[in-house]
């Protein structure tokens, strides 16, 4: 009962970090699409110099932890002047784009070459036939290992709270500190993670019957 | 309408068209038979440069097409070909099959190309299937989409590589029949296949082709009744 007392006295703090970690999940992602679809043409390009930059990209982002990423980013863009925020979401799209652009990458690649052929026998130019015909198909291919990043991103979003985002793991340790209630603070946090996450998914799989009209 | 002389082409160490001479006359249609692993598919891909020649010349329409010089898309669009496994865009309807070049590549008005769609699924016999994803449709009907598809181009020449090998064998007809109706009306067809049935009937010309090679040409009644060449008797024999 005094958990249930808990949470509705300190709603309101909550569902403002629970809005600050979704739109750092949010940018994060869009971005991370973004760096991940180019790093995937990269890696499809059959150019080696551009192959390589890729492998490089994806051996950093995977060979480093993401909170010594998301300090990189913190420590490098303020000193420019940028804001925390655009640091931690950054540093999740950087971090994102790195396996995104291996989905992508796999997608792209499991679409039969018959399709790719068939474009070109119209007339169609190499560019064309990815942007109308080989991407649509692989974009339907990639939701659900997409979703599944989605839901990784937005919990790494977390780690924002080390450069001082005031995000939802911050707001729950906050309340933990100032009350010496860790536990009750700690679990609260967890069910607004879960909220967020259901929420997502859900999401998600509407995107994919959306998607869905042709297999 | 087509001529090819000394045509070269290899994979890697693989040579698999040693110096094909090769004249496709106007509404003329040509069937190339042979064992697989004989070429004719390879020689196919490369008229409309899907696959590209190593060496000798290919004409279309009296114009020598060079990858260097020609903008190949643009040559592709005189050149329709239906492919043995249909290749389809899953992830659009029948109509949206059939309109996509037309618009994205001829940039012809939506209405327009809707309109001609609309006459070329009647000419397949597929005009209840125009708002139908590709998966719902049977191996044959795919393969006149696909035929559909490729005429909506307004091709000068039409390839098909195989275009019955991949079909249940109740299907065969209804496509073999498309076919044929073009022809009639036509087409320059350049065949691969191995309905020889359908070369005898339809053909102006059966080339049969064997290791890279090609071994005879003639009418389809000479090469059938009385091929010149043993290696064209023994392939005759060994399948029909």
């Amino acid at each position: 009962m005094e958990w249930l007392t808990k949470f509705f006295e300190s709603y309101p703090v909550f569902l403002k970090g629970m809005l600050l970690t979704f739109e750092l999940t949010a940018v994060g992602i869009f971005f991370g699409i973004f760096v991940g679809l180019l790093f995937a043409f990269l890696k499809i390009s059959k150019v080696r110099v551009l192959e390589w930059i890729a492998d490089a990209y994806i051996f950093l982002v995977r060979g480093t932890p993401l909170i010594v990423q998301i300090f990189v980013f913190y420590y490098g863009l303020t000193s420019l002047n940028m804001s925390a925020f655009l640091a931690a979401s950054l540093g999740l799209a950087f971090h994102n784009g790195a396996y995104i652009a291996e989905i992508f990458r796999g997608t792209i690649q499991s679409i039969d070459p018959g399709q790719m052929e068939a474009g070109r026998s119209l007339g169609m130019s190499v560019k064309l036939t990815y942007r109308r015909i080989i991407l649509p198909q692989a974009m339907r291919r990639a939701m659900p290992p997409l979703g599944n990043q989605f839901i990784i991103a937005l919990k790494d979003s977390s780690l924002a709270a080390f450069i001082g985002m005031y995000e939802l793991f911050n707001v729950a340790t906050t309340f933990g500190s100032n009350t010496f209630d860790y536990m009750t603070y700690l679990l609260i946090v967890a069910v607004y993670y879960l909220i967020l996450v259901f929420l997502f998914s859900v999401l998600t799989r509407k995107v994919e019957n959306r998607l869905a009209v042709s297999e | 309408m087509i001529k090819v002389e000394k045509l070269n082409k290899s994979f890697g160490d693989l040579h698999v068209l040693f110096d094909i001479d090769l004249t496709v006359n106007e509404r003329e249609v040509v069937c190339l038979i042979g064992a697989s692993g004989s070429g004719k598919s390879t020689l196919l891909r490369c008229l409309n440069f899907l696959e590209v020649k190593d060496s000798g010349t290919i004409t279309i329409d009296g114009e020598q097409i060079e990858p260097d010089t020609h903008d190949l898309n643009q040559v592709r669009t005189r050149v329709g070909m239906v492919f043995q496994h249909f290749h389809l865009f899953p992830h659009m309807t029948v109509m949206e099959n059939i309109i996509e070049a037309p618009i994205h590549v001829k940039k012809i008005p939506r209405e327009q190309a809707l309109r001609e769609a609309k006459e070329l699924l009647a000419k397949v016999g597929l005009s209840d299937k125009e708002n139908v994803y590709p998966a719902k449709l049977s191996g044959g009907q795919k393969q006149r989409v696909a035929i559909a598809r490729a005429l909506a181009m307004k091709p000068e020449v039409m390839l098909f590589d195989e275009p019955t090998s991949a079909l249940d064998p109740e299907l065969v007809g209804e496509v073999l029949a498309t076919m044929k109706k073009l022809a009639l009306e036509g087409m320059t067809m350049v065949v691969v296949t191995h309905e020889m049935g359908f070369a005898r009937e339809v053909a102006d010309s059966v080339i049969y082709m064997h290791d890279g090679r090609i071994v005879e040409v003639g009418p389809p009644e000479k090469l059938f009744g009385n091929p010149s060449e043993q290696r064209t008797k023994e392939f005759l024999d060994s399948i029909l």
